[in-house]
């Protein structure tokens, strides 16, 4: 068992650095007309010479195109923004320019073997991080809960090897959003995939998708073996699993073969952020009347269909069993659980910090519904009003993305998962968290019971609590839980060791008990009126 | 008696009892409130002990109260030992030869590990598993790796180490005097499913009937091999000893408090000396309240008698009565619930209804009376059941129909597992010639019960 944990591991981490390193294993080859075939015209006419005579012969580091791109670039927009000739600048962006630059010229094994790369990459990491995980169900001894040496790995105590996946989580993201024209490389690994379901060019959202998919598989398979004792969590991680692979990948692929809209069904606003931006919506109004259907449902599904699947069983249903960041936090996060700080302080700092994000999206959304509604019924498409009360819609919708959609929920939400926990996006940032944890705090049918009296205080249930409830103070006075900010992932309740929690939707009346007599307490309970008279 | 706001009440030991205690009376009064310890400077969770060393938590998780918590209710804290007591002055000494005095001393000083005069019994690598100290020598003792590990006593904290000793791939020899494990309590299928557990899965070297004789030490002066009474020698490197505990009270003997195994109290918990008073593991009743055994050392009647304790001490009288019995604990991976009184071997006039699932580690044992019929107890293994609901139906004295009709209501596991109670009953039905036919689960009647 162990030697093939060990191939697997090998294999895996074969497949990272190659994967990893594939950035610098391509080449790129410029020939005479390759700029004034890949770059647009506006630009060809700005810098399209000097592009060309600095771009010759091959590269096989992007750092070095990218670094005589962005130079050229900036120089060229400096000089017109100097001579104040706007209608000049370009906007494209130099990243952007890279990106094409690097994607329409490379050249040699990297374009030619691109099935052999794919399968180097993906392929052996999957097989290797399989063999590394299936062998657990042996070595992990009988079905239980084993949280063995969590806080003597380094791994997953903080240690060396949380640091280092610390940093390549936070590069993968930084890369991701701001500096795809480095992930050129590997947007060409999958390209063979993208072929096959749909045609057409990968990008780097696809890589992402690929990577999510496959990440959350394998790990998702990791989760199901540790808890195979405990049907909550094996049929709620293939829930979440289900819903990323058909709902968010499959079908954003496949739904505009059938000249249907790709959109993610199940991605409620305020998470989906643009919904009511312009282009969104303009999109989906071009397809007709499968396009209003998916306006309406995008509609139905935030005021309806959300908060009464909330009422009924509390924010979990969507939490923990459909959404694509809950599914990468209760799979490849799984292992940094018990990081989430339990403080009060930051049960303090969460409120505010989550009701914030909440107030700030729904105040862009309605800049961008206004600007919406303005460009749907302009006369003039030249001049439609863009902002409100002095505030410009593209403003507030730039930060929105850049603070919220990119640096919060990826770079911040995932990136730091071996440090601060698997759900810091999902605790302190998400604005639908906030918007159904309001509804499950004050209208739901959903609780945590506590068992009596039986609580030993141990911990375990607060420790590995990812949303930071602090559970055992709850549980040890013989109190519910009831918290808005539970996401129902049912781990408090599979870790306690005495049988204490557990998660149940019931009727309303007395879900909350706030001030409950210790059962068995008979002394107390025969003394109550005496004692509350004090 | 009651505590006025310049009152001094002090508090020897921040275990369970002493901070329950110490919560409730801040909640009724502003009198000065000092809890001393020489264990850890704040309250953690000893029954979290193990976690620790498995590596589930840090020493930090298992305390149940941020550290600025004392602080932010005026209680102080005080780490230091209390050496002797002068009764006479009320006054504590303290090890640091500091003292303090009191106006009311709350004694929740404890439990140790019992040694029955064993030969070799404190040589190095032999230890027993009670506090934090205790936890920190086991990884002294280990942490150079051993071959084998001999665990002496078959209770809860000796398979608890055995577990701990396992996750760290160390060989465990498990001595147990009994003829089953924890056979002074578990009824014998019972006990046989968790010695099955633990040899077959776990690998543990179960030894039942066999008591210890000698512990040798080795040429290193530690400990290197263990006699039996029937004269088997085995060698290990580390022994525990887990043959039960006792009062932590040396330092109370030979003073004017009237003491037998622990502190002897009423059921005020007043003890024989005024403005004293003893809770949790060290108290011992005189005569119980309400007929349990006078010696009950567990988590929660620690924390009963704290909560009652603080009541009296802030003026309203209360007497110790503790309802129903109940208890948990975790056997490697068996979950134990219990409810009511079931003993290992059934009292007169007392049945049994045994249910056992044919493959996987669930088991229900039911005591009611052979001529009433009136439910008396459980014992569950494997599935979870609602307290409260088992609470009433022995107050309210159901019979053992009413609770298996019933018991869709009490169970308490996870959603989504899968649900024995149809085969459960349909035994019942067929051993005892009835035709009980389980209830669908009702919010109504859980409710109603929560709702009193
Ligand atoms: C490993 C383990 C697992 C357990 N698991 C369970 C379980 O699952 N369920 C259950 O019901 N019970 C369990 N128990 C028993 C339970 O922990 C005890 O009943 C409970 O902790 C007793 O609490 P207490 O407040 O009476 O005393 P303690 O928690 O023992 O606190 C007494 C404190 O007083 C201090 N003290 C004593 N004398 C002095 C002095 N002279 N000066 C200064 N300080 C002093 C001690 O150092 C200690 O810190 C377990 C016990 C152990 C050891
Ligand atoms: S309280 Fe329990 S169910 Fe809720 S988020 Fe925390 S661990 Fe999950
Ligand atoms: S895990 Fe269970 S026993 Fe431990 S503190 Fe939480 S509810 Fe209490």
């Amino acid at each position: 068992m162990k030697i093939i944990q060990s191939i697997g591991m090998t294999l895996f981490l074969g497949a990272l650095v190659l994967f990893t390193s594939s950035t610098f294993l391509s080449k790129v080859e410029f020939t005479k007309n390759s700029v004034k075939e890949t770059v647009n015209e506006n630009v060809y006419k700005s810098i399209g010479s000097e592009l060309s005579d600095a771009l010759q012969g091959t590269f096989s580091n992007p750092i070095k195109i990218s670094g005589l791109v962005s130079d050229i670039y900036n120089k060229k927009n400096q000089k017109y923004k100097e001579a104040k000739e706007w209608d000049k600048v370009m906007y494209v962006g130099s990243g952007q320019l890279t990106y094409q630059l690097i994607k329409k010229n490379t050249v040699g094994w990297f374009v030619t073997s691109q099935g052999l790369l794919l399968f180097l990459t993906f392929g052996l990491g999957v097989i290797g991080a399989l063999m590394y995980i299936i062998p657990q169900v042996v070595t992990l001894g009988p079905a239980g809960i084993k949280n063995n040496h969590v806080y003597q790995n380094p791994s997953t105590n903080r240690g060396w090897i949380a640091w280092l996946v610390f940093v390549y989580l936070v590069g993968f993201y930084v890369l991701l959003y701001f500096n795809p024209q480095f992930l050129v490389s590997q947007i060409q690994i999958v390209e063979p995939i993208k072929e096959f379901i749909s045609g057409g060019e990968s990008s780097q959202w696809f890589l992402y998708g690929v990577l999510y998919c496959t990440v959350m598989t394998v790990m998702g398979i990791r989760m199901i073996i540790k808890y195979r004792h405990n049907n909550y969590q094996i049929v709620r991680t293939l829930s979440v699993i289900f819903f990323q692979l058909i709902f968010a990948f499959l079908l954003v692929e496949i739904l505009p073969l059938f000249n249907m809209p790709a959109v993610d069904l199940k991605n409620a606003w305020p998470l989906d952020y643009d919904f009511l931006f312009d282009w969104n919506v303009k999109q989906l109004f071009e397809y007709g009347n499968v396009g209003k259907f998916v306006f309406f449902w995008g509609i139905l599904l935030s005021v309806i269909i959300v908060p009464t699947l909330v009422y009924f069983y509390g924010k979990r249903w969507y939490c923990s069993w459909v959404c694509g960041c809950g599914g990468l936090a209760e799979t490849l996060g799984d292992p940094y659980r018990q990081h989430s700080d339990k403080s009060i302080k930051a049960w303090k700092f969460e409120r505010y910090i989550i009701h914030g994000v909440l107030v700030f999206a729904i105040v862009m959304t309605a800049w961008t519904g206004y600007h919406t509604y303005n460009v749907l019924n302009a006369s003039d498409s030249e001049n439609v009003k863009a902002s409100l009360l002095g505030i410009s819609v593209f403003d507030i919708r730039s930060w929105y993305g850049f603070l919220i959609g990119s640096i919060f929920s990826g770079v911040i939400g995932t990136g730091f998962y071996p440090i601060f926990g698997n759900r810091v996006w999902c605790r302190f940032g998400c604005p639908l968290a906030a918007y159904m944890g309001l509804v499950q705090r004050f209208k739901s049918r959903f609780r945590i019971t506590t068992n009596g009296a039986q609580c030993i205080s141990c911990g375990n249930c607060s420790t590995y609590c990812e949303q930071g409830i602090d559970v055992r103070a709850y549980a040890q006075k013989g109190q519910n839980i009831v918290r808005s900010s539970c996401v129902g992932c049912g781990v408090c309740a599979a870790v306690c060791p005495r049988g204490v929690l557990k998660l149940e939707n019931g009727p309303e009346e007395g879900r909350i008990n706030d001030d409950p007599i210790m059962i068995g307490n008979e002394g107390v309970k025969l003394n109550y009126t005496a004692i509350k008279a004090k | 008696m009651s505590a006025g706001s310049n009152d001094h009440i002090v508090i020897i030991g921040n275990g369970i009892s002493g901070v329950t205690l110490a919560r409730f009376v801040r909640k009724n009064s502003d009198c000065k409130i000092t809890i001393i310890s020489s264990e850890t400077e704040y309250f953690f969770s000893r029954t979290a002990l193990m976690y620790i060393y498995m590596g589930h938590m840090r020493l930090k998780d298992t305390q149940p109260y941020e550290n600025d918590f004392w602080e932010k209710n005026k209680i102080d804290l005080k780490f230091d030992h209390v050496t002797d007591i002068n009764f006479e002055n009320k006054q504590l000494n303290f090890e640091t030869s500091s003292s303090m005095k009191y106006d009311s001393l709350v004694l929740a000083v404890g439990s140790k590990p019992n040694k029955f005069g064993w030969p070799g019994q404190d040589l190095p690598g032999v230890q027993g598993l009670y506090s934090y100290k205790d936890l920190e020598l086991l990884e002294e003792n280990t942490k150079n790796g051993i071959n084998r590990s001999v665990i002496i006593g078959g209770g809860l904290i000796g398979i608890e180490l055995a577990e701990m000793l396992h996750t760290r791939n160390y060989p465990v020899t498990f001595l147990v005097r009994e003829g089953a494990f924890w056979g002074g309590v578990l009824p014998e299928p019972q006990a046989k499913m968790i010695e099955r557990h633990m040899t077959t899965d776990y690998h543990i070297d179960l030894q039942l009937n066999t008591e210890l004789a000698e512990i040798h030490a080795g040429s290193n002066g530690r400990v290197s091999k263990i006699t039996t009474k029937s004269g088997e020698k085995i060698d290990c490197q580390l022994v525990g000893l887990t043959a039960g505990v006792s009062p932590n009270i040396d330092f109370l003997k030979n003073t004017s408090l009237k003491t037998d195994k622990g502190i002897l109290v009423n059921e005020y918990l007043e003890t024989s000396i005024k403005d004293v008073y003893a809770i949790g593991d060290c108290a011992e009743f005189k005569e119980h309240p309400t007929g349990r055994r006078n010696l009950e050392q567990v988590w929660y009647t620690g924390k009963m008698m704290g909560e009652t304790l603080a009541y009296t001490l802030t003026g309203a009288k209360t007497a110790y009565k503790p309802g129903n019995w109940f208890n948990s604990a975790k056997f490697f991976d068996i979950e134990y619930q219990t409810y009511g009184w079931v003993f290992a071997k059934p009292q007169e006039n007392e049945s049994v209804f045994y249910w056992e699932h044919p493959t996987k580690y669930l088991s229900l044992y039911f005591v009611f009376n052979t001529k009433t019929h009136e439910f008396k107890g459980i014992n569950t293994f494997g599935i979870r059941l609602r307290h409260e609901l088992f609470d009433r139906w022995l107050t309210d004295k159901m019979s053992i129909e009413y609770v298996l009709e019933h018991l869709k209501d009490a169970n308490f596991d996870p959603e989504l597992y899968s649900q024995y109670e149809k085969q459960i009953v349909q035994q019942f039905n067929s051993e005892n010639n009835t035709s009980i036919k389980p209830k669908k689960k009702s919010w109504k009647r859980i409710f109603n019960l929560s709702q009193k």
